[in-house]
């Protein structure tokens, strides 16, 4: 069997031949199929993950789409039949015991309480030897290169991408590029509630899907705004945590074009569950393409800044905003969810004053709020992550309906001068 | 020992309440050992509940019953009670009963301590569980919703739950160390004269690193629980990056704690496994020095493999290669303690009674738990483990086929010395072939959907997962309803049934077994010799 190359490609798992991933379609269930009699019996000895790690997958890692997950998968294969091995051949000695050395078939108990002779001194430290083999040979020297593999983030990488983790959606910047944007759940909330039928990628379904050039290694930085978060592509075969205020890095170089589903995987709060993570991997000029046209929109997206806004134009642009960024807490009807999550329909803050005389911004006023959020609070400052039109159209949108009336309204080109 | 008589001299006059007030007042290691193992019950069943709400939301994919709010807090406050106050107590309760029992002492050496290390419990059950209460009436919002691992700043953020939970786990940790000191004290000063440390009961060896492991790590987590505490009031910022501190310091020192933790809860069962092995095989304990050992080095390991619970947090290499490492190295005294239980069987006379039952069922679950940690200390394959399912189900098999199953072999077993009945075999039999089946109904979808890319605590999931959590939530209801059926046995034998002799089990061997059943209200008033 030999051993991980330089290049991060498969273990040449030749002795394993039999486990072989594709080949065998006898075993092939339909996906998700409820497993039969005889899948419960291979699971209750642990065969179920090594022979059921076959093509449609699962019952085991989703098919890898880069180096890395596809080395994890082979070595978790050969963990799962090493560990089955085990199983069986232990409990198998323990069961024969059961069998003949009971009672009611006449056994006598012996009374020997440890090794004495030579022969049952060997017998006692060959276990222990085959042992310290798989764990540190057989199981740790694969492990060591596959760690060091990992964690190599930096040679060879073609380009960055920040994520940003946040309560509850992701941040993505392309630094070279200056594309920024956020990517929150797509999924209806009544497919959540069960008033309409689930469609094919429930919770699995972002507004902005980020776009990745396939067969280039992309070095991932990684930070949240709040609390840890866990960017996780099961497909990728990475997972690592977004901590506030650090800075965490990974790595992945997809193999084809696709779309690629996860989710964040550290418990963040109330909607953990409903933040996603959709990576869409593409060749690279359509990744050069998209790169233009996504310049293009930012571009467009900063002069409106620049020119004055009527109220209306601000109210239903602030009503997208809101449903995407602040329904999700304060609810699409602006009642919230107290104590944890205030209502805005008749909040003192959302209709205090709106600037200071001198156009100032005022001290834990609503628009403060909105762009500083509340320390220890959930509510973040959305300064970093929304533009001044949106910024502008939510503040006026929100003392504009919701039950509001407070009539003022503010310019994105004052939110600028704020920043 | 001479103390030991004097007292005993005294005791003959002694004023005996009767009612609550026995109760609240017993010194006695059978009384406190009782309330102790009754204390756990209670809250097994409480905590139970809450993961049967939590399994019957996630029964089908869409939000059905709960908000995810509320899931989050059952989630957390599910593994806290399970934890703290059902596992950790009946452990407790064991040692109250049998430790004195098996080593020849008339009582605990430190008996109102024992009566206070009891005491704080119910109120820190309470003060766990009351933020439930207090949202109903509109104070708050619920109980605490970060998991059972409290990670900042989560949980600076979050809302007085998390204040409550901080003081029900300070009480909790005070209770335990008052339990440490006190077996620590009675295991090293009271054993029957000729006991020595190596003819130590291996149960009483078992609690007794059980008891170092608790003193050397709940300081710890109180620290931690206590930075956390001065972070949400007093403006320190010992998690937060911005004022200089570190999220991730808190995960090194909650799991500085959390990992020999689970050893804490597991030695205890690890020292009572063999004893009941030996007298279903009617064969002494094999390699009862090499166990001893094994306990001793696994509580070293226990406290230097923390960090491989959080192998994604982003460590250095030489970190990530020296946890992994590190941790795999505990498989090797964890093999020996399985070829010891095992060698224990081997050409033996076995018989299959409910506690010997749920002892082999133990070791074969246990030892899925043990291999598949195996494949999760390494850090590359762990990188989809973690934060999924599959961890999900690794450490039920370790915590409820290995603590909770281990736990119920221990009542099996000595039920009939403490009542001086027999339980009913057949109720004892169902419950076992029910939980041992159940359990793995529950547990075994969950490593699929582990590895298919499920995480752990959320309250609502992709369509592909469908199928395997309403397995798993059949076979959860199941589980939960069998424990009705212990609940009953034990109430029954409790109440009555066939009279046993002082040496239940033909096979059983020790010194507790040289006592009547039930055992007077104080034993080994003389102490025995052993040879």
């Amino acid at each position: 069997m030999r051993l991980r190359n330089n290049s991060g490609s498969a273990l040449a798992l030749d002795d394993w031949k039999i486990f072989d991933l594709e080949e065998d379609a006898t075993l092939k269930g339909a996906p998700n199929s409820v497993p039969g009699i005889g899948g419960w019996l291979a699971g209750l000895t642990l065969l179920a993950p090594a022979l059921e790690a076959r093509a449609d997958y699962s019952w085991n890692f989703p098919p890898p789409a880069t180096p890395l997950a596809r080395d994890t998968l082979h070595m978790h294969n050969q963990f799962m039949i090493v560990i089955t091995v085990l199983f069986v051949v232990v409990f198998a000695i323990m069961i024969y015991s059961m069998i003949k050395h009971r009672k009611s078939v006449g056994a006598q108990p012996a009374d020997f309480t440890g090794p004495k002779s030579r022969l049952q001194w060997f017998w006692v430290l060959v276990p222990f030897a085959l042992l310290l083999y798989i764990d540190f040979i057989l199981m740790g020297i694969p492990a060591f290169h596959a760690v060091l593999d990992m964690e190599d983030t930096k040679t060879k990488a073609d380009m960055v991408l920040k994520v940003t983790g946040m309560q509850w959606k992701w941040q993505y910047e392309y630094p070279d590029s200056g594309i920024k944007f956020i990517s929150t759940l797509a999924t209806p909330r009544d497919q959540i509630a069960n008033q309409e039928e689930k469609g094919e990628h429930y919770l699995l379904e972002v507004d902005n899907e980020v776009v990745l050039p396939a067969g280039k290694k992309v070095r991932v930085l990684l930070t949240a705004t709040d609390v840890i978060h866990t960017w996780w592509v099961p497909q990728f075969g990475v997972k690592r945590d977004a901590i506030p205020g650090f800075l965490r890095e990974t790595w992945v170089k997809i193999e084809q074009p696709g779309v690629y589903r996860g989710q964040c995987a550290e418990l963040c709060g109330k909607d953990h569950g409903f933040m996603p993570v959709v990576v869409r991997a593409v060749p690279e000029p359509e990744y050069v393409a998209w790169v233009d046209k996504k310049k293009v929109e930012l571009a467009a997206a900063a002069a409106g800044a620049d020119k004055t806004w009527t109220k209306d134009e601000l109210i239903a642009k602030g009503k997208e905003v809101y449903e995407k960024q602040c329904a999700v807490c304060h609810q699409a009807n602006g009642q919230g969810l107290p104590p944890a999550f205030p209502g805005l329909t008749g909040s003192k803050i959302v209709n205090g004053p709106l600037l200071s005389p001198e156009g100032r911004l005022i001290p834990d006023s609503h628009l403060d709020r909105v762009m500083n959020g509340k320390a220890g609070t959930a509510m973040q400052a959305f300064k970093n992550t929304l533009g001044d039109v949106e910024l502008a159209a939510v503040v006026t949108y929100e003392r504009n309906a919701l039950g509001n009336a407070k009539g003022d309204m503010i310019q994105p080109a004052q939110i600028k001068s704020l920043r | 020992m001479s103390t030991a008589t004097a007292t005993h001299a005294h005791d003959a006059h002694h004023y005996h309440p009767y009612g609550i007030l026995r109760w609240l007042t017993t010194t006695n290691h059978k009384d406190i050992g009782t309330m102790y193992l009754t204390f756990a019950l209670i809250m097994f069943f409480v905590g139970g509940l809450m993961i049967l709400v939590v399994r019957a939301e996630l029964f089908q994919p869409g939000l059905q019953m709960v908000h995810p709010e509320f899931f989050n807090q059952l989630i957390g406050v599910h593994a806290l009670v399970m934890i703290f106050a059902a596992l950790m107590p009946a452990a407790t309760g064991f040692a109250n009963w049998q430790i004195p029992l098996m080593i020849g002492a008339p009582d605990m050496a430190l008996p109102r301590l024992n009566n206070w290390s009891f005491w704080l419990l119910p109120p820190a059950a309470i003060l766990l569980t009351l933020p439930f209460v207090l949202a109903l009436f509109g104070i708050g919002d619920g109980a605490i919703a970060t998991g059972w691992t409290f990670y900042a700043p989560l949980s600076v953020q979050s809302g007085l739950g998390v204040d409550f939970a901080i003081f029900a786990v300070h009480i909790l940790g005070i209770s335990s160390i008052m339990g440490s000191i006190n077996i620590i004290v009675t295991i090293f000063n009271m054993r029957a004269p000729g006991m020595t440390m190596m003819k130590l009961p291996l149960f009483a060896w078992g609690w007794l690193i059980t008891a170092f492991l608790l003193i050397a790590t709940i300081p710890v987590l109180a620290g931690a629980v206590t930075m956390l505490l001065t972070d949400r009031h007093f403006g320190t910022h010992f998690f937060n990056a911005a004022g200089g501190g570190d999220p991730i310091l808190f995960q090194h020192l909650f799991w500085f704690f959390g990992h020999p933790e689970v050893y804490i809860l597991l030695l205890p069962v690890w020292g009572l496994i063999p004893h009941v092995v030996s007298t279903f095989a009617r064969k002494p304990i094999y390699g009862y020095e090499a166990q001893v050992y094994a306990f001793c080095a696994i509580g070293i390991l226990s406290v230097i493999v923390w960090a491989h619970h959080f192998f994604t947090a982003g460590l250095p290499v030489p970190a990530l290669l020296y946890f992994m490492y590190s941790t795999m190295a505990i498989s090797l005294p964890l093999a020996v303690l399985f070829f010891c239980w095992i060698a224990t069987m081997w050409r033996g006379a076995m018989t299959f009674e409910t506690p010997m039952l749920f002892a082999l069922g133990f070791i074969v679950l246990f030892g899925i738990a043990g291999l598949t940690g195996l494949v999760l200390a390494d850090v590359a394959a762990d990188a989809q483990y973690h934060h999924s399912y599959f961890v999900v189900a690794h450490f039920h098999y370790a915590l409820f086929a290995g603590g909770i199953m281990g736990v119920m072999t221990g009542v099996y077993y000595w039920l009939p010395k403490w009542t001086g009945h027999m339980y009913d075999e057949k109720l004892g039999k169902l419950h076992f072939w029910l939980t041992a089946i159940s359990f793995n109904i529950t547990f075994i979808p969950q490593f699929f959907v582990g590895l298919a890319g499920m995480p752990r605590r959320i309250p609502d999931y992709a369509l592909q997962f469908s199928e395997f959590n309403a397995i798993s939530t059949v076979g959860a209801f199941v589980l939960g309803f069998s424990q009705l059926i212990f609940a009953w046995n034990v109430w029954k034998t409790v109440r009555g049934g066939r009279k046993v002799a002082g040496k239940v089990w033909e096979g059983a061997r020790g010194l507790e077994w040289e006592l009547p059943s039930p055992p007077p209200y104080h034993s080994w008033e003389t102490q025995p010799v052993v040879k």
